[in-house]
């Protein structure tokens, strides 16, 4: 070992830091001094920090799907292939499975086994129906010589919006393996932690869907 | 439909010697390695301690492993890239271009995947809990999930080499090249699966890290009282979290063209290759200070530690750190400036690459001046250090050439272009690799690395480097570009001769770094880090033994000051005894192990080759089992194992009574 | 640590002779190659005034403070300094902003579309990248040459570049900037040759298997000779149609140079949107091999 320094520093401050003495408890000085932050916040933080990355990963889609719009290769655009009519049935059920979800939610926190079933069963249904609708869509478009191997702009199109879909189905699986998590173990800490987690992942997903719904479909048929 | 989807006997080079005779070479060197462990009856040990720990250290260890091997691989691919090329005039050489084309492009995916990559989420990994004062990441098994996805992708492209081929467009396949009309084989497929597969890990370490920096540290340790390493690891990963979903994004639109026959980059019904350039570079910029900021956070530790003296400038070094997080997302288009955008855009990015230059040119002069009225030991971290400063100084140097557009106009996809890469990660990046592995070697081990051997390798890898790149910049400035696998200008071929050598040089370097660790772990008793702090360090983790107990800390430090444990340690040497009593022993929970990662990543490995090989039916069977292995996980009632007070205290004692013994010794009378 | 640092001074001082004084094979021909020849070496030469001195300094300040040296005064305290802070942000910044503005000036005097100041009026030369190999047609003398370049001395060069395939760099060092050549894209750049000579060029983007073999000659000759080279031109070799482009599109790997003696009109434009189809890839999944001359 080498030798210690001539002049010893003992508790001084040389970056000239100078905030709050250590009281010795825990500090909530805004400095993030406190220690480390409880299993729950834990947990919940780093979901945020994944859904802004799927966020920044949506980001992606949209902007390609922005400088892809017009590139139709001569085929149909935004106005002739989109049904707002669809589409605005699709909104109410992922909106309202949204709602079911915060009841959910309500349920977890009463510890109600039979109101949290029903309330995620009702969400769950209520996503199937989005991602039926959603797949007759495609089919529909798909049929009628619309698929997304047809012009860029559709392969934009289907892949946004897709991936929004796929993101729902894999939610719904999961509210599938919440629900039986539920029935098999009851409301645990770590169980109620990853429920938290679901339910941050269905309302961002609720809001990526306003986006499209804004950005695309409305956009989409108003502008042509 | 076939059975084997594309997958038939000719994926095999049995017709190609030189992959044929490289693929039975590295089969028959894992199958020695797996016998070996076998036979050793190594294999409890190792599933049990090492395959399905979620420990941080173990972990990070596994990553510094997978880059050094993955070193060599990628090594030899340019061993092999500087031989063809400098044999190649006029088209003599011994690799034909399907082969050249694959080696330069497996060379610089390794390299930046499956070497930088791990090699600085590794290092981060052992370091940063210690560092805060904790016990672990936030999400231990989820860190286990994300190295073995790393280790999947790694596999992946190896395997190319013995079944099918490679990607031959790069290490970023541009459209429309790496579209299915210009490579129909499989190389594109397992760049792209290999790399989705370890993005979805490196994502996932970001997010971890960004949730442990954040939300676990000790108890007052302020954001201004972290060590600089870990405001880098931060940085670093907040760039993870917001560059890497762009990669999955990217290469998720290839692989639609190329699967399905969607036409986001193609040549017809609209596509737009430019869109791939575009999101890819807005991914693959950040990617390099990912790569390079938690390097600089490695000589901030080091370059204090043997100046003993603390960081000058800590916070402007923040300051800087974060200019350069936020910037890098605003110069993305420097990779392209060739591509006509126009004098405004070009002016525009030109300036903003320019600006980042600023930022680190504080930090190199923060060094400095660190050093500046410091006791600098020359150890070979030190060593390791100087030799990035004087040598990126040119490396950033010529970057802030490339970003002047007009000179960019002739040295874009030029030589020189590949020396400034070249020069910047390798001087940058893995020169600090090397000195984070020299310095937490012995925090991760228990004993400490030849120095003797360690000095010449870094004279080796200097003078190596500089030998092999110099001539780069010369080639690039008379007009050579990029990824020739043959030429017909005579007057090229000296430097190119010269650059032979210089890896030639570089691979008497691996070679002596080969040597250092088969001698220090052969006389590790004679090393042995005794008191847990062989480099009289300045940070937390030198307060733990070495190698730290599963739990880290006892009891949690509580930290009033920057660099806490160097002010601990003054005040007991001033003292002559350790300031703090034995603390009242209490059982610690610590997660348990999990078999998650692994098993979640053999799955990955099926899924990924069957979606290369169209093997539907497997592809199933691959998404199927990861998905239930997470519902296994889930599904487990007791995450978390208790070590008792007990061995708590027998550990800890241990380490007290060195500490106490070493502070006696060096007591300030 | 004592015999290292000579031997490493030692050689970056070969190299440094190396990569500047070896070989001055970079001579610009052209207006375009001199001008940012000269941005590049000024570039350089600022930046080089800071980066010599901080490596300098750096290993003076490493050496002098080092543990065995008695006389050094050490400063264990010195850790923050408002001075040094300002000079260490404020360096790099002036330098920055200097560069800055060059890089802001350079980029528009030396945008590749801008055309060049010239009373000459500017000779039309359409680009097209192939697999593996270059065509360049030459609308207003209705010819049209493959892997060999042939331009007039100081008249200003007008290209417009695209691709058949995949994309491929235009890049004649001698001559100045590289361009991008991109299907579905017409790209432009002004040149100039002010010397006669034979200049090297080729593609800077690897394009599959044949791209090593994308080299071609550009070869500046005094203005009658140019015109003597299209009159001889039009004298024999093939006619460049639809259907002989399509033949062109067919992988081929070190083409031996020659010319067509016509070209459709319009080919260009209908290569450009896309009226001619691209080119078609390897065939069975492997390369195309077959050399083809004309």
């Amino acid at each position: 070992m080498s030798a210690p320094s001539t002049a010893l520093r003992v508790g001084r401050d040389p970056h000239h830091v100078g905030h709050g003495a250590d009281t010795g408890g825990p500090e909530f000085t805004g400095h993030g001094g406190g220690g480390p932050a409880p299993k729950r916040i834990v947990v919940g933080y780093g979901f945020w920090i994944f859904i802004l990355s799927d966020v920044v990963m949506f980001s992606a889609f949209f902007a390609t799907y922005a400088v892809l719009l017009n590139a139709r290769a001569g085929g149909p655009g935004p106005r002739e292939l989109f049904d707002l009519h669809l589409t605005a049935i699709e909104t109410a059920c992922l909106l309202l499975s949204s709602f079911t979800c915060g009841l959910a939610s309500m349920a977890v926190g009463a510890r109600s086994l039979l109101w949290t079933e029903a309330a995620l069963l009702v969400t769950g249904l209520l996503g199937a129906t989005f991602i039926g609708i959603e797949i007759s869509e495609f089919a529909r478009l798909t049929a009628r010589g619309a698929g997304p191997t047809h012009s860029a702009f559709l392969s934009a199109f289907f892949t946004l919006v897709g991936c929004h879909g796929v993101h729902v189905s894999c939610g719904i699986l999961w509210l599938g393996t919440m629900m039986a998590q539920f029935a098999a173990k009851g409301f645990r800490e770590n169980i109620r932690h990853r429920y938290l987690c679901f339910s941050l992942f269905w309302h961002a997903l609720d809001i990526i869907w306003i986006g499209i719904f804004s950005g695309v479909y409305v956009i989409g048929v108003v502008t042509g | 439909m076939h059975l084997l989807g594309k997958l038939t006997w000719q994926a095999i080079p049995f017709d190609q010697p030189l992959p044929l005779i490289s693929a039975a070479a590295v089969i028959v060197v894992a199958l020695a390695v797996l016998v070996w462990v076998l036979l050793k009856g190594h294999v409890p040990y190792l599933w049990r301690e090492w395959i399905t720990s979620v420990d941080h250290k173990r972990i990070g260890v596994m990553y510094c492993i997978l880059a050094a091997v993955m070193l060599l691989r990628g090594f030899i691919d340019a061993i092999m890239m500087r031989v063809q090329q400098a044999l190649a005039l006029h088209g003599a050489g011994f690799l034909r271009p399907s082969h050249f084309d694959q080696v330069f492009s497996a060379h610089g995916t390794i390299m930046i995947f499956f070497v930088a990559m791990p090699f600085v989420i590794g290092l981060m990994n052992l370091v940063v809990p210690l560092q805060l004062g904790v016990r672990d990441v936030a999400f231990p098994t989820l860190n286990s999930v994300s190295f073995w996805l790393t280790a999947a992708g790694a596999l992946l492209v190896n395997l190319s080499l013995v079944v099918g081929e490679f990607a031959r467009t790069g290490w970023l396949p541009y459209p429309p090249l790496s579209e299915l009309q210009y490579s129909p084989g499989v190389g594109v497929d397992y760049y792209c699966w290999a790399l989705q597969i370890s993005g979805i890990g490196t994502l996932m370490t970001g997010i971890n890290f960004v949730t442990t920096i954040l939300k676990l540290r000790a108890p007052g340790m302020h954001y201004t009282r972290m060590p600089m390493f870990c405001w880098t690891a931060l940085a670093s990963n907040l760039l993870i979290v917001a560059a890497f979903p762009i990669l999955t994004a990217t290469l998720a639109m290839l692989l639609l063209d190329r699967y399905v026959g969607f036409h986001f980059f193609t040549d017809t019904a609209g596509g737009n290759s430019m869109m791939f350039m575009n999101l890819i570079w807005a991914w693959g910029h950040p990617e390099v200070y990912i790569l390079v900021l938690p390097a600089f956070g490695i000589y901030s530790e080091v370059v204090p530690t043997f100046s003993s003296k603390p960081l000058f400038g800590y916070r402007s070094m923040i300051y800087a750190t974060m200019a350069i997080c936020l910037i890098s997302f605003m110069v993305w288009l420097h990779h392209f400036f060739t591509m006509g955008a126009g004098a405004d855009v070009n002016g525009f990015f030109g300036i903003m690459s320019m600006i980042i230059a600023v930022p680190t040119g504080v930090k190199i002069f923060n060094w400095l001046f660190t050093m500046y009225g410091g006791t600098v030991r020359f150890t070979s971290p030190l060593l390791w250090s100087i030799g990035f400063i004087v040598s990126f100084a040119i490396g950033g140097m010529t970057g802030v050439l490339l970003a002047v557009p007009p000179a960019d106009f002739q040295l874009h996809n030029s030589l020189f272009l590949v020396a400034h890469f070249h020069n910047v990660i390798i001087t940058g990046v893995l020169f600090a690799a090397f000195a984070g592995s020299t310095y937490w070697f012995p925090k991760a081990f228990g004993f400490v690395l030849d120095e003797r051997l360690g000095k010449w390798a870094f004279w080796l890898w200097l003078i190596g480097f500089w030998v092999a790149w110099a001539p780069g910049y010369a080639l690039g400035l008379e007009g050579m570009t990029r990824r020739l696998q043959h030429y017909d200008r005579a007057d090229w071929q000296p430097m190119l001769l010269v650059a032979a050598a210089g890896v030639l040089i570089l691979l008497v370097a691996i070679l002596v770094q080969i040597a250092q660790l088969v001698v220090s772990i052969r006389s590790r008793e004679k090393r042995r880090d005794v008191t847990g702090d062989p480099w009289d360090g300045r940070n937390l983790e030198w307060a733990t033994a070495s190698p730290p107990p599963p739990f880290n800390f006892a009891v949690l430090p509580n930290v009033t000051d920057q660099e806490p444990y160097w002010d601990m340690k003054q005040r007991a040497r001033e003292a002559g005894q350790l300031q703090t009593s034995e603390p009242h022993y209490e059982p610690i929970a610590m997660p348990r192990n999990s078999p998650t990662g692994f098993v979640c990543a053999f799955f990955s490995v099926i899924t990924g080759f069957s979606l290369i090989w169209h093997i539907w039916w497997l592809v199933i069977v691959g998404l199927a089992g990861a998905y239930a292995t997470f519902v296994v996980f889930a599904w487990r009632d007791h995450d978390e194992a208790l070590i008792p007070a007990e061995e708590v205290a027998r550990l800890d004692r241990t380490n007290r009574a060195a500490r106490s013994a070493a502070v006696q010794r060096q007591a300030v009378t | 640590m004592g015999a290292g640092i000579p031997c490493a001074l030692g050689l970056a001082a070969a190299l440094g002779g190396i990569v500047c004084c070896g070989r001055a094979e970079f001579e610009p021909a052209g207006p375009v190659s001199a001008a940012e020849r000269v941005i590049l070496f000024d570039s350089l030469a600022i930046m080089l005034a800071i980066v010599v001195p901080v490596i300098v300094l750096t290993i003076a300040v490493a050496w002098w403070f080092r543990a065995s040296n008695r006389r050094a005064r050490r400063l264990p305290d010195f850790v923050y300094s408002g001075r040094i802070e300002l000079l260490v942000w404020s360096i790099p910044t002036l330098v920055i902003v200097f560069l800055g503005g060059i890089g802001w000036i350079s980029s528009h005097e030396l945008d590749p579309a801008r055309p060049l100041s010239s009373r000459i009026r500017p000779l039309d030369i359409q680009v097209v990248s192939l697999d593996w190999k270059w065509l360049f047609i030459y609308p207003d003398q209705g010819i049209a040459s493959v892997n060999r370049l042939v331009v007039p001395v100081g008249v200003p060069l007008h290209l417009r570049l695209t691709s058949a395939t995949v994309w491929n760099v235009f890049w004649v060092p001698q001559l100045g900037s590289m361009l991008y050549c991109m299907h579905g894209m017409a790209g432009t750049l002004y040149l100039q040759a002010d010397q006669t000579g034979v200049f090297p060029g080729g593609s800077a983007m690897i394009s599959g298997d044949g791209f090593a073999t994308m080299n071609f000659d550009t070869e500046a000759v005094p203005a009658e000779r140019f015109a003597s080279w299209v009159r001889e031109a039009r004298t024999g070799g093939p006619a460049l149609d639809g259907a002989t482009y399509r033949g062109l599109l067919r992988q081929s790997m070190a083409v031996k140079p020659y010319t067509y003696r016509s070209v459709e009109s319009g080919l260009f434009e209908a290569i450009v949107l896309e009226k001619l189809p691209p080119g078609e890839g390897p065939r069975n999944g492997l390369p195309g091999v077959r050399p083809e001359g004309g």
